[in-house]
């Protein structure tokens, strides 16, 4: 099976006075596949490259070696358009200077969908309202975005990004500023999608316990590159986590049969790191 | 409602409106001439060389048509410049595109251009080079040792040129023609004297190409004001988009600029007057604002010529006294938390 996106040996490196950092940061020789179908979650200290990712996975930026490649064709290839009908991101939030509707966001969606449309067209509106559905916003489609809570707004915004038919799914941080309620229902949701409709997920997260309930594979990323990929179980090991967020850490699992739980152990530093 | 049953509705509204506004603006003036002798002028029963068909076809017409024009390009121009900044306090003479502008024409007025036909295509071209200018200048200051251009920045960048253009006009003139200080400081408030018929199409037909731009586009600055990255990641080519805006708006405000001063506030006042009617959709507000822009000039015209007549004063000085405490009262209201 090809897979759905691939990076191949990609580097990449921000100008020297980027206003993305304060002190220069590389990703160098990163290389890994998502298959059709599977959630691989994306962790990694502050800095480690997890958003860099996502921006080169969307073309946002360029790599500046190696390649990145969507179904088997290269990135730059794909028109922007073609790309985000393959491709949604949910990103951490969304502007609220203009008091835009829930349904208005969502609508935004279909964009990639008929660029040169003026007026979204019915297909467009029930592709809305069905993306709505999924993430149970149909009831708030009226209200302002910035009336909404945060839990509410992400699901307004996984909306949006359902409402663009992607095969492949993209959430920066969707927990960051959610309490622990939104936290399982947003693993819930991931989930369902996957389970029900075969979306493919990427998931970058500093919540490693979210990352590994839910993926099937973990990216663990330090100082731009690869520090480990694979199953849950393999990546978050204790001397490994340690060695690259700095702290200790304890790693324990249900009964020894659910996803590793990673426990951070307070005020006792790792040689090297205190 | 439907967001197309809410354009027609509102468009169709504000069209009638107009209609209804220009016409009384023909009735109103300092010269006294009857409703009666009015229409006898415009159906065209008074005599050729008459005073009442002098002063109502060459005289407020021409200006009533300045004004809808001017008006509907400045409101359209304020929406334009607020998606594209993401800021909605944003407005030509902010972000300096009008002080570049009038800069230009000051330039090009040195040079003896004046607002014949051919003489007011260099005068627009001089307006436009000025408004480029000092995009340029806000773009150079915002954007130098910067990955990608910070809002804020570009604003306060906006207002430093500005000023800059503002203060270089008075030098030129002061050197050049002292004066004529008086007439450009009349000028820079807003003039909208009535211009021959042909130098009218053009202005028409530079209007008319700016507008087409920000219509066009009116979609993808829907996507835009929630982000440059999730508008590229949602499909839309920012960099050109920002460039094809950013051209339509300063033509817009270019064109004005030459033809009928640099009158502030119209871009801030009747893009936020029908935001409380229809909300943030720029596919709605594009196509409402011009004709409310047209709306908002043209009575404000009016009543600049009329409340001091037989004196008559600055349109901007009747958009600026509607337009300062509207900005303040966004600024201590709507807009206190994200700005």
């Amino acid at each position: 099976m090809t897979a759905l996106a691939e990076f191949r040996a990609v580097g990449f490196a921000y100008p020297a006075s980027a206003k993305y950092r304060a002190r220069p940061f590389r990703l160098a020789n990163l290389s890994f596949a998502i298959a059709p179908g599977e959630i691989v979650g994306v962790i990694g200290p502050n800095s480690s490259g997890k958003t860099t990712l996502i921006r080169l996975l969307t073309r946002v930026l360029e790599p500046g070696e190696g390649e990145i490649a969507l179904e088997g064709k290269r990135l730059r290839d794909w028109g922007r358009a073609a790309l985000a009908r393959r491709i949604a991101v949910v990103p951490q939030g969304v502007s609220r200077d203009f008091p835009f509707t829930v349904e208005e966001l969502v609508l935004m969606g279909r964009y990639p969908h008929a660029p040169g449309r003026y007026f979204e067209n019915p297909a467009d509106v029930r592709a809305a309202r069905a993306a709505m559905d999924a993430t149970g916003v149909l009831d708030l489609a009226p209200l302002a975005l910035a009336s909404l809570g945060g839990g509410e707004t992400q699901r307004a915004i996984i909306a949006r990004a359902l409402a663009q038919e992607p095969r492949l799914l993209v959430l920066d941080e969707p927990t960051a500023h959610l309490d622990l309620r939104y936290q399982a229902e947003t693993a819930a949701l991931l989930r369902r999608l996957n389970r029900q409709r075969g979306l493919t997920v990427l998931l970058v997260s500093h919540d490693l316990n979210l990352a590994a309930e839910v993926a099937d594979r973990l990216l663990l990323l330090a100082d731009g590159r690869v520090a480990r990929l694979g199953a849950p179980a393999e990546v978050l090991d204790e001397s490994l986590i340690a060695s690259v967020y700095g702290c200790a850490v304890r790693v324990d699992t249900d009964a020894g049969t659910g996803p590793p739980r990673v426990r951070l152990l307070y005020g006792r530093g790792v040689a090297g790191h205190v | 409602m439907s967001p197309q049953g809410r354009l027609a509705l509102v468009l169709g509204g504000l069209v009638g409106l107009l209609v209804a506004v220009a016409a009384a603006a023909l009735f109103l003036g300092s010269a006294a001439i009857s409703p009666g002798a009015v229409i006898g002028a415009v159906t065209g029963r008074a005599a050729a060389e008459s005073v009442e068909r002098v002063v109502t076809l060459s005289i407020r017409l021409p200006r009533i048509a300045v004004a809808a024009l001017a008006g509907g390009a400045l409101a359209v121009a304020g929406v334009a410049f607020q998606a594209l900044t993401r800021n909605p306090l944003a407005e030509p003479s902010v972000l300096g595109i009008s002080g570049g502008a009038a800069f230009g024409v000051v330039i090009g007025q040195s040079f003896g251009l004046g607002l014949t036909v051919v003489e007011a295509v260099g005068l627009t071209g001089f307006a436009f080079a000025g408004a480029l200018l000092a995009a340029a200048a806000v773009y150079l200051i915002a954007a130098v040792g910067r990955a990608a251009i910070q809002i804020q920045t570009l604003l306060l960048a906006g207002v430093i040129v500005g000023i800059f253009f503002a203060s270089a006009i008075t030098v030129i003139i002061s050197l050049l023609d002292f004066n004529r200080l008086g007439g450009v400081i009349h000028w820079l408030l807003g003039n909208l004297a009535p211009i021959s018929p042909g130098a009218l199409g053009l202005f028409a037909l530079l209007l008319a190409a700016g507008f087409g731009l920000v219509l066009s586009h009116a979609r993808e600055l829907n996507l835009l004001a929630l982000g440059e990255e999730s508008a590229q990641q949602l499909g839309v080519n920012a960099e050109r988009l920002k460039l094809m805006i950013f051209t339509g708006a300063a033509l817009l405000t270019a064109s004005v600029v030459a033809f009928a001063g640099p009158i502030g506030f119209v871009g801030l006042v009747v893009p936020h007057t029908l935001r409380m009617l229809l909300g943030p959709d720029n596919r709605l507000l594009v196509p409402t604002s011009l004709v409310g822009g047209a709306i908002f000039l043209l009575v404000a015209d009016t009543v600049a010529r009329n409340v001091v007549a037989p004196a008559e004063l600055s349109v901007g000085v009747i958009t600026s006294f509607c337009g300062a405490p509207f900005f303040v009262y966004l600024l201590r209201t709507r807009y206190r938390g994200t700005l």
